[in-house]
């Protein structure tokens, strides 16, 4: 029952890496530009930048990647995203872009073990291959042989063609480096304090480090932007939650490592390690100082089911860690990714929860708007804060994702 | 599409469980310290439910889990029925905690502590996770004691990584609670009161003992014990350390040291120090503090919670077992190559420990060769568990058990301050490595499984962005309902 969708054609016009640098070098030479956050989205947007030639400097309250960044499924296969094509077009070309491992590999496959779970992914896969990206179908005998580790209770599942993942936390500190490598400056421990303006823009943004001037800013502080985009006049609604993951010790490696389905994400690591999350979130509270803790519940036991009904053959393997990370949402789950009316040289990103596998064409897209006021490669008007101009001020308590009593008094 | 009624679906609002039973003290642990805490809450007319590890599955003890057990123990570990009962008869004060009404678990683990607090508020109440051979479960409690006591600590050398290197903890275990000490002859490295104790437990136990090794020029615990060692005609080796194990397909068959002297023996016991068990505590985000005449990191004043025994730190005798583990540390590292393992498991070298280059099934282009501990460091103070991810040191199964104290030592040196410096690397739950089939949750009730989405519900969120504000839009949201919700 293979499906015989129009085949993904991102290999052309791929660039060699010379040709991606030669292209884009030299457009903001000697444009300083401070991102505030050095998360996936703030990192790729200084590398994209440096490669630009601007004078990057990234300010992160802790480490790099030290949130969601480094703490997710790893998965990049965002199809519904108007970033995807770039996504898909980059990723194969990252590990050599940035000079140091990603772990990035290609495709996935998502399989079924409830027939409403079946229904589903049929439909994901009819909508993809409307698009024009290729989705298989696939038989349980065909899943059960390129997925060593599923078992009898697989009812089917679906092969995209295109995709895959990479490893959340050596991808983070590869753009980081990538960023030094090219000049760039990365400031850790060093949480943004204010921003100075001067006739419509920001001039300089202090820190607890000092003080940075700038010709352009950056905000990519993942739940913290609205606390810091407050201080500049402009609401940005974010809500943030838990989310949490659990890993095993090492499988025998499956063909494709990129397998996920009954109600997870996750992957397979290079090392062989299950690793996935899923299931219910906590909406907390979100401080401008960062989250106190990143605590990890009960869930695992949960989540430990679903990976044991997802791979039968792999029930007896140990989970030896759990972890949480709280991620930022936008009122409809949308990134937004803008520069601001006034101040005019801020341009405001968030992922909204997909900012990983996303980021080597989110942070091409920041580029664009923070050197040419426009994104270059795609269409991205629909991802505009303005598109929340009015919103209600109980937008979260109109949707159930009000903070903790006790976090709110904390 | 998006419902706006006030209600998340797909949020965890009350869906983790009550605990299945509840006591008004659980004590985790059942060495003397924990015996005696149960008795004493009991005595007190308090239900008391005591839970203790031992015997461990086989397989865990294979994986240095709880203790350093180095694959020395006997065949008779893998009979789960006669170690129960060899493990209960070992501890006379069990017995009677039964007799008095308290609920005795053995064979228990005890992989998390849970309870609201920053960043979660969702729990119903504070419980402990439990596991056993069969299943896993969680237990409410007005008090928890925790009497996990402390684990070997292990640091590396050439040779280190083949069966017959154990800690002196596990080697206590399997002498004087299993049964089941497989060595013959032992070798012991340093001479505190631990080594000396073990060196004589092994002697009683008809265990040949081949010396002590101490990279001090004095015996260093008490003077009556070293007395008593002595008079065993058991010899130190003073001013001296190991600079290789050697071995075959089974193992250590001889130890040559720094000096030169060769000494056979099948088993090596790391006898330099112990680390409180501050596993349950630091995975439940609670305080430690480090306190080096202790054993190290100890657990903090923690609501609710009580450490008694080596758990809430060693008897302070004056002696201060930080400085004398990393003294030990500078000297096998100096006798170390840099090929020599740290992190068993992941089977990283020193090299690339200190390198922070990630794993051999990686490449490592040009840019990543030339990146280093020293080059992390001028972006900040190390960070353990950054390192960690770079290198995968303490990714493994043994949960860095083997390795977590020695990397924040080596991290501690390499960044030119003393240990504590460098923070250790975090402990997460499960604080024991439990199969996915223990661990899960298989009477998760309905609404956990009715409310079951890929990531957080939000409708808009999958729609294709061409068809965003389009007649297809709600279409999609109603064909995926929702979005993923499964």
């Amino acid at each position: 029952m293979t499906n015989t969708g129009t085949n993904f054609g991102l290999n052309v016009g791929r660039e060699t890496p010379q040709e991606t640098m030669a292209t884009i070098a030299g457009t903001a030479n000697a444009m300083k530009v401070v991102i505030v956050g050095g998360g996936v989205t703030g990192l790729s947007a200084g590398w994209w930048l440096a490669r630009s030639g601007a004078a990057v400097t990234v300010l992160d309250k802790g480490i790099v990647g030290w949130e969601a960044s480094g703490r997710n499924g790893g998965g990049a296969s965002h199809y519904q995203s108007p970033l995807f094509e770039e996504e898909q077009r980059m990723w194969p070309e990252m590990d050599a872009l940035l000079g140091y491992p990603t772990e990035h590999q290609k495709e996935r496959i998502v399989m079924a073990v409830t027939e409403k779970q079946l229904r589903q992914y049929h439909y994901i896969a009819k909508m993809n291959n409307e698009m024009g990206y290729r989705v298989d179908l696939l038989e349980a005998d065909q899943v059960r042989a390129m997925v060593p580790l599923a078992g009898d209770n697989c009812l089917g599942g679906m092969h995209y063609r295109f995709g895959g993942h990479a490893n959340p936390q050596r991808t983070v500190q590869a753009y980081a480096w990538a960023l030094q490598d090219l000049g760039g400056r990365i400031c850790q421990h060093s949480p943004v304090t204010g921003f100075e303006t001067e006739g419509g823009k920001v001039v300089a943004v202090h820190a607890t480090s000092g003080r940075y001037e700038c010709d352009a800013v950056v905000v990519a502080a993942g739940p913290q932007i609205g606390a810091l985009m407050a201080k500049l006049g402009v609401s940005v609604p974010l809500a943030a939650a838990r989310a949490e993951m659990i890993v095993t010790e090492p499988a025998p490696m499956m063909p494709i490592g990129g397998v996920d389905g009954n109600g997870l994400y996750g992957r397979q690591t290079m090392r062989g390690n299950l690793a996935y999350g899923g299931g219910p979130h906590e909406w907390l509270a979100t401080f401008e100082a960062g989250p106190a803790a990143r605590p990890s519940s009960p869930l695992t036991r949960n989540l430990a089911r679903r990976v044991a009904e997802l791979f039968p053959k792999a029930a007896h393997l140990n989970v030896i860690r759990s972890w949480a990370g709280i991620v930022e949402n936008t009122p409809d789950g949308r990134p937004i990714i803008d520069r601001m009316k006034g101040p005019e040289n801020v341009v405001v990103a968030t992922m909204s929860g997909v900012g990983f596998g996303l980021s080597p064409a989110s942070g091409h897209a920041v580029r664009d708007l923070v050197v040419d006021g426009q994104c270059s490669f795609t269409d991205i008007a629909k991802l505009s804060l303005s598109r929340f101009d009015g919103i209600e001020p109980d937008w979260r308590e109109q949707r159930g994702w009000q903070a903790p009593k006790a976090e709110l008094a904390a | 599409m998006h419902a706006n009624n006030g209600t998340d679906p797909s949020a965890i609002g009350t869906r983790l469980p009550a605990p299945e039973a509840r006591y008004d003290i659980v004590v985790i642990g059942a060495g003397p310290a924990g015996i005696f805490a149960a008795r004493e809450g009991a005595a007190a007319g308090k239900s008391v439910l005591l839970v203790d590890e031992h015997p461990v599955p086989g397989a865990a003890m294979g994986n240095d889990v709880p203790l350093f057990f180095g694959g020395r123990m006997t065949a008779a570990t893998q009979n789960a029925e006669r170690m129960l009962e060899t493990v209960f008869m070992s501890e006379p004060g069990l017995e009677a905690a039964m007799d008095e009404g308290i609920e005795v678990l053995l064979g228990t683990s005890a992989w998390g502590v849970y309870r609201n607090g920053p960043g979660m508020a969702a729990l119903p109440e504070a419980v402990v996770a439990l596991a056993d051979a069969t299943r896993g479960w969680l237990v409410g409690f007005g008090e928890l004691v925790l009497a996990t006591g402390a684990r070997d600590l292990a640091i590396g050398f050439p040779g280190w990584n083949q069966p017959g290197v154990m800690g002196a903890a596990a080697l206590t275990m399997l002498l004087s609670r299993y049964e089941a000490f497989a060595g013959k002859r032992v070798l012991l490295m340093g001479s505190h009161d631990l080594a000396l104790h073990t060196a004589l437990l092994a002697r009683e136990k008809g265990v040949d003992v081949a010396g002590l090794v101490e990279v001090r020029d004095a015996p260093q615990g008490d003077p009556a014990l070293a007395e008593a060692v002595r008079a065993a005609q058991i010899p130190f080796y003073l001013n001296d350390a190991v600079a290789e194990a050697r071995g075959g397909i089974d193992g250590v068959e001889s130890v040559r040291l720094r000096s030169g002297a060769e000494i056979a023996c099948d088993t090596v016991v790391l006898a330099i120090g112990l680390v409180p068990s501050i596993e349950l505590i630091d995975a439940m985000g609670g305080k430690r503090v480090l306190d080096g005449a202790r054993g190290g990191y100890v657990p903090g004043e923690n609501a609710g919670i009580r450490c008694v025994g080596d758990c809430a730190g060693l008897a302070d005798t004056g002696f201060d077992h930080v400085a004398y583990r990393m003294e030990w540390a500078r000297e096998l590292g100096q006798l170390s190559a840099p090929d020599t393992i740290v992190c068993q498991c992941e089977e990283v070298t020193r090299a690339d420990l200190l390198g922070v280059q990630p794993p051999h099934y990686l490449e490592r282009p040009a840019p990543m060769a030339a990146r280093s501990l020293d080059t992390l460091i001028k972006d900040g103070p190390p960070n353990p568990d950054q390192i960690k991810r770079l290198t995968r040191a303490g990714m493994g199964v043994c949960q860095g058990r083997r390795c977590r104290d020695q990397v924040a030592m080596m991290l501690a040196m390499a960044a030119n301050g003393p240990f504590g410096t460098v923070p250790l690397a975090t402990h997460r739950a499960p604080v024991r490595p439990l199969p996915l089939r223990i661990l899960a949750d298989w009477e998760e009730s309905e609404d956990m499984r009715s409310g079951w989405d890929v990531w957080f519900g939000i409708p808009t969120q999958w729609v294709p962005y061409r068809d965003i504000d389009t007649p297809r839009e709600r279409e999609h949201q109603q064909a995926i309902a929702g979005n993923m919700s499964l």
